[in-house]
C-alpha cells in the first residue's frame, strides 16, 4: 500500500554516492524524479562515521551520524531520511537505537552537539529509511507495474542485499514484523520492486553472504575468494545480472570480478547493477540518464542482447 | 582436526563431479560441520555436539557467535546450508536435486571462505555487520 509520508523526504546521499557510486546517485535521483518523488538533500550533511570512525569510536560515530539526522528534523523539517547507501543506513539506525538505549551515546551527542552549534538529535524525530524502502513505501509494486514502460522480462536477475541492510538485527525494530514488512534473514524488497518491473529473480542463496568489503585492501585475496564465490553462485542460478543496494558491494563486486580474472583465472560474465539503474530502465529512462556507462563491468552489450535497451 | 585446506578440497571435489545423491548432502552438511568445528578448537573452545533446530550445524554457528557479533556475517549463510540441505532431502525431481546441492556447495564453501578469513584476521565481518550494542560490555556478552 502506497504512502504519500514518503513522496517529500530528506536525502543523504554519503561520500560514496559522491565518488565510486556515483551511477547509484544519479539512477536513485533520477528513478525519483520518474516517480514524482521528491528528494531534498541534507543540507551541508557530514560523513556517517562509516566503518572507520565507528571502530575507533562509536559514540562519536552515534554523533555524527546524529547530526545528519538533526538537520533533516531541526533546520529542514523532515521527519524521514531516506540513505541509498547500506553504510549510512545502517549507522544512522545504529545510532538511533545507541540515542535509545545508552545514555553515554546521548552525553557525548549532546555536548558535541552543543559545541557545534546545531540542536541536539533527539532518539524518535525522523523515520530513516533505505532506497529499498522509499521505492516499496511510497509507489509500491502495484504503483510500479502500471509505471513500467519497458519491461525487464526475460532479464534474470540475482538480488544482492549484502550485511549492513540487515545486520545486526536489533537496529532493525521494524524488521521482521510479518507480511509487508522485510525480512532480516531472507530480505525481498529488493526482489518485489524488481519482479514488478517485470524481471525474472532467480533463487539466489548467497544474497546476504559477507563480501569481505571492509578487507579488501588489508587481505585483497580473501575479499576477492568471498566476491569470486558470489559471481559464480549467481551464474550458477542462472542471472544475467547481480542487483546491488549498497556502493561498497558494488563496487567490491566489480573490482573483484576484474581482479579474480587476474589474480586466480577465473572469468565471470554476470554483469553488476544498481536496481535503481535497472528499475529507472524499467521507467523508460535512458541507460545513459541512470549512469549504465559508468558501470565496470560493461552491461550495455548484454542489455542489448536482452532486448532490455 | 582436519586443516582447512583439505575440508576446502573436499568442497573443491563437487565441483568437478556431477551431484545427484543425497549423501552428497549429508557430506556437506558434514563439511559445514567441520569448517566451524576448526574455528572452534582453534579458539580453545570444545565444539558442542548437540543439536539447535534439528542441526549441529545451527549449534555450532550459536557457540561461535557466542560475545563475538562478528559470526552475525555467517548466519544466515549457516541457515541457507540447513534449508538447501532439507531440500535436498524432500525434492523428488533429480534436477531439483542437483540444483539444491550445488547451492549447498557454494554455501559451504563461502562459509570455509570466511572462516579461513576469520583465521588470519579475526576482525573479518567485524566492521560492517556486527555493531554491537553499546551498553553491553564484554562480560555481559560473554554471559549471554
Amino acid at each position: 500500500m502506497a504512502d504519500n509520508k514518503y513522496n517529500l523526504i530528506a536525502y543523504y546521499p554519503g561520500c560514496a554516492l559522491e565518488g565510486t557510486g556515483s551511477a547509484y546517485n544519479t539512477s536513485t535521483k533520477a528513478v525519483g524524479k520518474a516517480l514524482g518523488l521528491g528528494l531534498e538533500e541534507v543540507k551541508n550533511w557530514n560523513c556517517c562515521g562509516a566503518m572507520e570512525v565507528k571502530n575507533i569510536d562509536p559514540k562519536i560515530q552515534t554523533y555524527l551520524s546524529s547530526r545528519v539526522m538533526s538537520i533533516a528534523a531541526n533546520e529542514m523539517g523532515h521527519d524521514v531520511v531516506m540513505a541509498p547507501c547500506n553504510g549510512c543506513y545502517h549507522n544512522l539506525k545504529k545510532a538511533e537505537y545507541d540515542l535509545t538505549h545508552d545514555e553515554g551515546s546521548k552525553e557525548v551527542t549532546e555536548r558535541l552537539s552543543s559545541k557545534a552549534g546545531h540542536a541536539t538529535y533527539q532518539a524518535g524525530q525522523v523515520e530513516t529509511i533505505h532506497a529499498l524502502d522509499w521505492i516499496k513505501k511510497s509507489i509500491g509494486e502495484d504503483g510500479i507495474k502500471s509505471r513500467v514502460k519497458n519491461s525487464l522480462s526475460g532479464l534474470k536477475v540475482a538480488n544482492y542485499y549484502g550485511c549492513m541492510y540487515t545486520r545486526p538485527r536489533h537496529i532493525f525494530p521494524e524488521k521482521d514484523k510479518g507480511p509487508g514488512t522485510e525480512s532480516t534473514s531472507a530480505p525481498h524488497f529488493m526482489d518485489d520492486i524488481l519482479d514488478a518491473a517485470g524481471a525474472d529473480n532467480v533463487d539466489f542463496a548467497l544474497k546476504t553472504a559477507c563480501c569481505g568489503g571492509a578487507h579488501t585492501l588489508s587481505d585483497s585475496d580473501t575479499s576477492t575468494k568471498l566476491v569470486l564465490n558470489i559471481l559464480q553462485a549467481a551464474e550458477e542460478s542462472g542471472a544475467d545480472v547481480i542487483a546491488t543496494e549498497c556502493p561498497t558491494c558494488h563496487t567490491g563486486l566489480e573490482m573483484h570480478q576484474i581482479r579474480a580474472e587476474k589474480r586466480f583465472g577465473v572469468k565471470t560474465n554476470v554483469k553488476i547493477l544498481y536496481f535503481t539503474q535497472l528499475l529507472g530502465i524499467a521507467l523508460g529512462l535512458n541507460p545513459r540518464k541512470v549512469g549504465v556507462h559508468e558501470n565496470v563491468s560493461k552491461p550495455m552489450g548484454m542489455l542489448r542482447e536482452r532486448r532490455i535497451v | 582436526m582436519t586443516s582447512l585446506a583439505a575440508i576446502e578440497a573436499r568442497i573443491d571435489a563437487f565441483a568437478t563431479a556431477p551431484v545427484t545423491y543425497r549423501e552428497d548432502a549429508e557430506t556437506l552438511l558434514r563439511l559445514a560441520e567441520e569448517v566451524l568445528e576448526y574455528w572452534l578448537d582453534a579458539n580453545g573452545k570444545v565444539p558442542v555436539t548437540r543439536k539447535k533446530e534439528g542441526f549441529r550445524l545451527l549449534a555450532l554457528h550459536a557457540q561461535s557467535a557466542k560475545g563475538d557479533p562478528s559470526f552475525n556475517a555467517c548466519r544466515e549463510t549457516c541457515r541457507e546450508i540447513a534449508y538447501r540441505y532439507n531440500l535436498a532431502m524432500s525434492v523428488a525431481d533429480v534436477g531439483e536435486l542437483t540444483r539444491a546441492v550445488a547451492t549447498m556447495r557454494r554455501l559451504v564453501q563461502h562459509l570455509s571462505l570466511f572462516i579461513s578469513g576469520k583465521c588470519q584476521s579475526a576482525q573479518l565481518g567485524e566492521f560492517c555487520c556486527a555493531s554491537r550494542p553499546l551498553r553491553q560490555t564484554d562480560s555481559e556478552m560473554l554471559e549471554n
